[in-house]
């Protein structure tokens, strides 16, 4: 059987989630075999999203002009996205700035109220991506196959999930185990 | 007519960043800029927010090491409720944090920078990461997996859960270890030890080999900046701050973390997510100084255990005195992780550590809070301004990789300027700028990248600054 093309890409999160996944330790050894790691940010030089993918894990939510391009193209070139985490499902934490009303407030505040020398928003068109009004979860702009909650999910949840995809099948997201949110 | 060349984005750094190269009319680089593109406003959206929640809040700032956070946060706490400590909840707040250090630090050089060093800078980059490690050395692959494993377990044996555990509280800790997780350290160092061994023996050749790299990837004076614990003794978690400079001269000692605002300062650039702290007595920029396991190495007077004080001799005699190049953040690295190897083997036999008096209760006995913790990449600063019941009305965090922004950026100069010349620009000699980078293990706690998504995009830039052309090349 084929290897299957495996992507993982972060949005806007911790990065826990990317840990959770090499929290599978030894297990990754035996996912070597049975996967192509074709673009993860942690695991992979490759700088372009690949055409193709077969399964993508997407952490974070959606918070500057580049998460939303990256998304959109993750989706055009997977066939099965996962919503990979509780910042994906449901934009979590960073989402706590949306109840400020919009960017500003959180910029003002870090870079004109707490820089002593130079204070001044970070604004560099094409190098510093501008932040959306709302940090949005993934859903809320593309579809998505598959939802796996935590904050982060356990790797044990994370493996579960990987591998019926690994023989086709869907997997059940389905009891406490599988489906409890932090 | 100027290009400028993007590495967009850096790969196998914990964050999400770009490089820019800046070239002349002849193809020579002029400079180089390290750019942080995410950001998340922590310390606007936290406001409100009653300070118990700021330990589990402020974990999410990072995946990488979350308990750096929880044990800032949980400090800051214990300020604002002027409380002591008991020595259980000490003692398990350190083991805590020496497991995230061996984790992180493994997490570091196994899973992200061990492809180049093993692999080769210029091999394919589709291979060139941990999993082409596990297809070319399995077994040493393993090792460094099961070594990471080790710490993440003793995190998850103290609080619960491997990321983002809700165990450290202003007080103390909620629970002490179990004899279960006991013995199961116990069992489990030895292995530990050995893995950093090989590791150690392993870099101590290629630093032989990598003598270029030593000389480019950030060899330049500095201060360096960390904790230091009683008679000048390394320390990872409480003691007081000392700045040195690249003789070994004492620039300032003794400081208090309370003391913060008179000698740190914070400076913006329009270019980066991610501001660059300094050292306000020598002003900006040229209050450049590093943190982190190089930073704490070259500082402290020395490690306080056995091979750790051995090895840190020989760390040493290899860079000549201070070490100034950044390329021994790799090295100074694996020092830390075995000086954390034996604190948890001296840690694991105190009978503190089961025990259940681990929290001190109050309330809120002070409306300003300042903690401070050595992260693994290093020191991190939690201050926190509250009201009469503990609502929060003012956060600062100063987080350790922000302040090897200036180093990082003066870094990746020095490289680029070494192996590029001319147009033509091969992909292993950017990944060589990258590297610099990974040198420092920055943690700028992710966002994605990809607007442009193509691995090269060379701008032409007019004499106004314009951009007059853009190339992309695949």
């Amino acid at each position: 059987m084929a290897k299957i093309k495996l992507a993982t890409i972060w949005l806007c999160g911790c990065s826990g989630c990317h840990m959770s996944f090499l929290d599978l330790d030894e297990w990754l050894l035996e996912l070597a075999e049975k996967v192509d790691v074709v673009y993860s940010p942690v695991a992979s030089d490759v700088k372009e999203y690949p055409e193709d993918v077969d399964v993508c894990l997407v952490e974070g939510g959606v918070a500057n002009e580049e998460n939303l391009e990256l998304i959109r193209i993750a989706r055009e070139r997977t066939k099965f996205l996962i919503s990979f985490g509780d910042c994906a499902v449901t934009a979590n934490v960073p989402a706590l700035r949306n109840m400020l009303g919009g960017a500003e407030p959180v910029l003002k505040r870090c870079y004109l109220e707490l820089g002593d020398a130079n204070p001044q928003l970070p604004n560099f068109p094409g190098i510093v991506p501008e932040l959306l009004d709302r940090v949005r979860p993934v859903h809320e702009l593309v579809h998505v196959d598959l939802f796996m909650p935590g904050c982060p999910p356990p790797a044990d949840r994370i493996q579960a999930t990987i591998e019926p995809l690994l023989r086709g099948e869907k997997p059940v997201m389905e009891g406490r185990e599988m489906i409890k949110f932090g | 007519m100027a290009k400028t060349v993007l590495i967009d984005p850096v790969t196998r750094i914990e964050g999400h960043a770009k490089i820019s190269i800046f070239l002349d009319d002849a193809g020579e680089v002029e400079d180089a800029r390290f750019h942080v593109v995410e950001f998340r406003g922590f310390e606007k959206f936290c406001e409100g927010r009653p300070m118990w929640e700021m330990a589990g809040i402020t974990a999410r700032i990072c995946g990488i090491c979350p308990v750096s956070h929880l044990l800032a946060s949980a400090k800051t706490g214990d300020k604002i409720q002027a409380v002591k400590v008991p020595p259980a909840g000490e003692k398990l707040r350190r083991m805590m944090n020496l497991g995230q250090i061996t984790q992180s630090h493994a997490l570091s050089f196994f899973h992200l920078s061990s492809p180049d060093f093993l692999l080769g800078w210029d091999s394919d980059p589709a291979t060139r990461n941990v999993f082409g490690l596990i297809a070319a050395d399995p077994d040493l692959a393993r090792s460094g997996i099961r070594l990471r494993q080790f710490g993440q377990t003793v995190i998850e044996l103290l609080g619960a859960k491997k990321i983002h555990p809700a165990w450290a509280v202003p007080g103390g800790v909620r629970s002490p270890l179990s004899e279960e997780g006991r013995a199961w350290i116990r069992d489990r160092l030895p292995e530990s030890r050995a893995t950093l061994d090989t590791a150690l023996g392993l870099f101590k050749q290629l630093l032989d080999k990598f003598s270029t790299e030593v000389e480019t990837f950030g060899l330049f004076p500095s201060l360096f900046m960390g904790l230091v614990g009683k008679d000048g003794v390394w320390e990872h978690y409480d003691g007081h701050l000392r700045f040195k400079d690249s003789e070994g001269n004492m620039v300032a000692d003794g400081l208090s973390e309370d003391d913060y605002q008179d000698f740190m300062g914070e400076a913006v650039e329009p270019w980066s997510y991610l501001k660059f702290p300094y050292y306000k007595p020598l002003g900006y920029p040229d209050g450049i100084y590093r943190v982190g396991p190089l930073a704490r190495l070259n500082i402290c007077d020395r490690m306080g255990t056995e091979a750790a004080d051995r090895e840190l001799q020989e760390f040493r005699d290899r860079a000549g005195g201070v070490a100034t190049s950044s390329f021994f953040y790799h090295y100074a690295r694996l020092v830390e992780i075995l000086a954390a190897l034996e604190r948890i083997e001296q840690l694991v036999e105190d009978p503190d550590i089961v025990s259940k008096r681990t929290r001190a209760e109050a309330g809120i006995n002070s409306l300003e809070g300042i903690g401070v913790s050595e992260a693994p990449r290093g020191t991190l600063f939690h201050h926190y301004n509250v009201d009469e019941n503990g609502i929060i009305k003012k956060v600062n965090m100063i987080i350790a990789t922000g302040q090897n922004n200036l180093a990082m950026n003066k870094t990746v100069a020095q490289i680029a300027k070494h192996y590029i010349h001319g147009n033509e620009i091969p992909e292993g000699l950017l990944n060589r700028v990258e590297a610099g980078i990974r040198a420092f293990d920055p943690c700028l706690s992710c966002s994605t990248h990809a607007f442009g998504q193509m691995p090269l995009h060379i701008q032409l830039v007019g004499s106004s600054g314009d951009v007059v052309d853009e190339v992309w090349r695949h």
